[in-house]
């Protein structure tokens, strides 16, 4: 966190002070000022670390956000904004990657191991119940008397 | 004079290090205690070794001595006191010394809190503590000395980054590595079980007070770190999924999953295998921080240490470190025995699961954050990873694990009975829905995510309130008998139930401030109003202010409620420090209840007015507030009499490792 301060105070010393979403940006109607919002969220500010535009006060950032205002004025979905900026400036203007074949592995990851985890735990499981020796109901009753006054 | 003696101690450190790192291990094959002995009497002198070369540093701060290039670059004459000597860790190279000042001092406490450990395992623990130190030794004196004389000694030094001029590095970066390098005292002992071939209930019971210290270090540095950028970067966001962040992120998420799986393995015997690959793993996460960090792989305005020869070394350490250890792992963990059987509703169970998701989350971290480096290192364009991938990633994962989190403590060890526990849980259930529907209903704008969220955290605390309800017996003993009961409760089942309450409230805190948060963009003149969330505040112009080593305007907003009565006012500056010729924000941020008004101020205009961004941020101080909960959830546990050090307990189970009396 320490770092992303330093961050902020390099390329605060390197730009001339200006301002993350300013007042004369603001579009009138708040339904495309919403959308404006959103999509400056997803959109890199590509001379800054990981910050979108939405939050930077980089000149480039500012002129992007202009960019996407633009194009929602004149009449594009979100999908052709950010198809439009990607045509662009590439696909590393976006924070949120595409679902591609590159980037299987990105999105794949959590789910997979989800699933190789899970499958492991649940295969592990069954054999150990299957090699446990059976109980009879009465030496389970006692088990079970002595494991909760153990538990409490 | 400090430098030199400094630069000396820490290279008699690295000898010392070095005979640590080989003789005892050497004793424990052979059996010779003598050599054994030496272990704990090494890494007291190592630490104090380490101790007098920090010290030298302050002292070469305090007395602003320019001579030394580290001074130099990091201090001026007229900084404030408190900042001089917080300068010492606020750069490269004396946060590399900070970080091996605290492994020594795990050094140092594991053998006054090790007399009682098995001669061996503990010899072999002391060992492997001083590889990682000789490491770190070699890498500070080799690439990052901070004690270089500069000749002839410049007459004024070139100053902190004012941004780091705040009590935040007194605090953030020694919790934090109080927490990183905490690991390394699990790492240790996993690999010196490795080393002996064994896993005996002795270190079964070593580890889990090891992991809780480092945890709850680890989860006071994430939580201070956060809050520090909250207020300091002048947009009022809390987390920025920024790679540094997720450096710190990722040994905690796979702490806290040791942690849980220590439980089972303290208790149960279960999980043996499993537990000692986690504790590699977290420490090699810690590892993996640091580098990512120092390095300056990420390409990134982390321009702390970017200089590729630090890199290549780091890496080096990490590939020996990581790589030595999972190779020792894969050849000896087929040697250890696994342990207890349990049935898959259990509280074993449960832990299982908290396992699968915790470790999962871990991945994903890990995976976003060193994508776009895998992408560019096989040739790929750049791609980026940000914010909105983990929302849509990480987000999903912690869903299903916090909705389980109230059914874990209260589950039977070995064989539960879930739809027992689920009707205790009927209360906190009701209550959790109530809250879904009232802030569905009569709060204006929520939507039914943000209702949801809500609800998650009243389940969160409702059923950590629960467990502690339930295990005093309320409701079925006389209220007097349950009051006594609950004093006497084991003071880890209380740690539980804080660090699940306290895991609820910073939910909550997220969930309100995102959900509910209201912002204002706009550029006001002296004399002018805004509103937000009910507030009217007043622009009462800019006035100059003159600090120690900077100089401010101040900008005076007066609050007024809807009522039309002041209740206060709110003091926004922007600060220019002569020194660096660096700007920066100081928000004004007013305290209500637990939520915050946050007023930044931007560029004065050319009619007169200035920009300021003005937030209204509900429930925001939850979030911090919960991480205190859960460290001191974390501390309440430490404290447990079994856990202990030298209580009678710890003696016996120690004798009879297979029964535990108090379980």
């Amino acid at each position: 966190m320490r770092h992303v301060a330093i961050a902020l105070a390099t390329w605060l010393a390197l730009l001339t002070p200006a301002w993350a979403v300013l007042p004369d940006e603001v579009l009138a109607d708040p339904a495309l000022e919403t959308r404006a919002r959103n999509l400056s969220h997803e959109l890199r500010c590509m001379v800054c670390q990981n910050q979108s535009i939405d939050d930077s006060n980089a000149d480039l950032a500012r002129d992007l956000r202009v960019l996407v205002r633009e194009r929602l004025q004149a009449g594009d979905s979100d999908r052709q904004v950010i198809d439009y900026v990607v045509a662009r400036y590439g696909e590393f203007v976006l924070l949120k990657p595409r679902f591609s074949a590159r980037n299987a592995l990105l999105w794949g990851t959590p789910i997979l191991l989800l699933l190789i985890g899970g499958a492991f735990i649940f295969v592990r499981a069954r054999q150990g119940t299957s090699n446990e020796p059976r109980l009879s109901d009465d030496e389970q009753a006692a088990m079970e008397r002595l494991l909760t006054k153990m538990d409490k | 004079m400090f430098a030199e003696l400094g630069h000396f101690s820490l290279i008699l450190a690295l000898v010392i290090s070095l005979a640590l790192a080989t003789l005892p291990h050497v004793g424990a094959r052979r059996g010779d205690a003598r050599l054994m002995a030496l272990a704990p009497a090494a890494a007291w002198v190592a630490f104090a070794l380490i101790g007098l070369a920090f010290a030298c540093l302050v002292a070469s701060y305090l007395r602003s001595d320019f001579s030394v290039a580290n001074v130099y670059e990091n201090s001026h004459s007229a900084k404030p006191l408190i900042y001089k000597i917080t300068g010492t860790w606020g750069n490269h190279e004396g946060s590399m010394l900070l970080w091996v000042l605290i492994l020594t001092l795990f050094g140092a406490l594991v053998s006054i809190f090790g007399a009682n450990l098995p001669a061996t395992l503990r010899a072999n623990v002391l060992a492997v503590q001083g590889w990682v130190g000789t490491a770190f030794f070699l890498f500070i004196l080799i690439t990052s000395n901070p004690f270089t004389r500069l000749n002839p000694a410049p007459i004024e030094g070139q100053d902190l980054n004012p941004i780091l001029q705040d009590i935040g590095l007194a605090v953030h970066p020694p919790l934090l590595y109080l927490g990183y390098v905490g690991f390394s005292v699990c790492f240790s002992f996993a690999v010196a079980a490795l080393i002996d071939g064994r896993i005996d209930a002795a270190w079964a019971r070593w580890v889990r007070p090891w992991t809780l210290a480092a945890w709850l270090f680890l989860t006071g540095g994430i939580a201070m770190g956060s809050y520090w950028a909250y207020y300091e970067l002048g947009w009022g966001g809390f987390w920025f999924w920024d790679p540094v962040e997720n450096a710190s992120f990722m040994p905690w998420l796979a702490g806290t999953a040791l942690l849980h799986s220590a439980i089972v393995m303290e208790k149960r015997a279960a999980l043996k295998i499993w537990t000692l690959l986690l504790a590699i793993l977290t420490f090699s996460l810690s590892l993996l921080g640091t580098f990512l960090v120092r390095s300056g792989v990420l390409t990134s305005v982390h321009a702390f240490a970017t200089d590729p020869g630090r890199g290549i070394f780091i890496l080096c350490i990490l590939v020996f470190f990581i790589g030595g250890s999972l190779a020792l792992f894969a050849f000896r963990a087929s040697r250890l025995t696994a342990g207890g059987l349990f049935h898959p509703v259990s509280r074993e169970g449960a832990l299982v699961l908290n396992n699968l998701f915790l470790t999962t989350a871990t991945a994903t971290v890990f995976v976003g954050t060193l994508y776009p480096l895998m992408v560019e290192a096989v040739g790929g364009d750049k791609i980026s990873v940000g914010e909105p991938f983990f929302n849509l990633t990480f987000g999903p994962l912690m869903i299903p694990l916090l909705c389980m989190v109230p059914f874990g403590p209260l589950l039977a060890w070995k064989r539960g009975d879930i739809i027992a526990v689920s009707q205790r849980l009927m209360a906190a259930f009701g209550g959790a829905l109530a809250v879904v529907l009232v802030v569905y209903l009569f709060k204006d704008g929520a939507s039914v995510l943000a209702a949801l969220g809500c609800g998650l955290a009243a389940w969160l605390i409702l059923g950590a309130l629960t467990d502690l309800w339930l295990k005093s017996g309320f409701g079925n003993l006389p209220p007097s008998q349950a009051l006594r009961r609950l004093v006497g409760l084991p003071k880890s089942m209380f740690g539980t139930a804080a660090a699940h309450l306290g895991l609820g409230l910073t939910l909550l805190g997220i969930v309100g401030t995102i959900s509910f948060q209201q912002e204002r963009i706009v550029e006001i003149k002296p004399g002018e109003t805004v509103e937000i969330a009910g507030y009217t505040l007043l622009f009462e112009g800019l006035r100059p202010f003159k600090g120690p080593n900077f100089d401010e305007e101040q900008g005076t907003f007066r609050i007024r409620s809807s009522g039309g009565s002041e209740i206060g006012s709110v003091v926004s500056a922007k600060r220019f420090y002569p020194a660096r010729r660096m700007p920066t924000t100081e928000a004004g941020i007013r305290t209500m209840g637990f939520s915050q008004l946050y007023v930044s101020l931007g560029d004065q205009t050319e009619t007169g007015g200035i920009v300021a961004r003005i937030w209204w941020k509900p429930l925001v101080t939850l979030i911090w507030l919960g991480g205190l909960v859960m460290m001191a959830g974390g501390a309440i546990s430490l404290f447990d009499r079994r856990l202990r050090v030298g209580a009678p307990a710890r003696r016996k189970s120690a004798l009879r490792p297979q029964s535990d009396p108090a379980s």
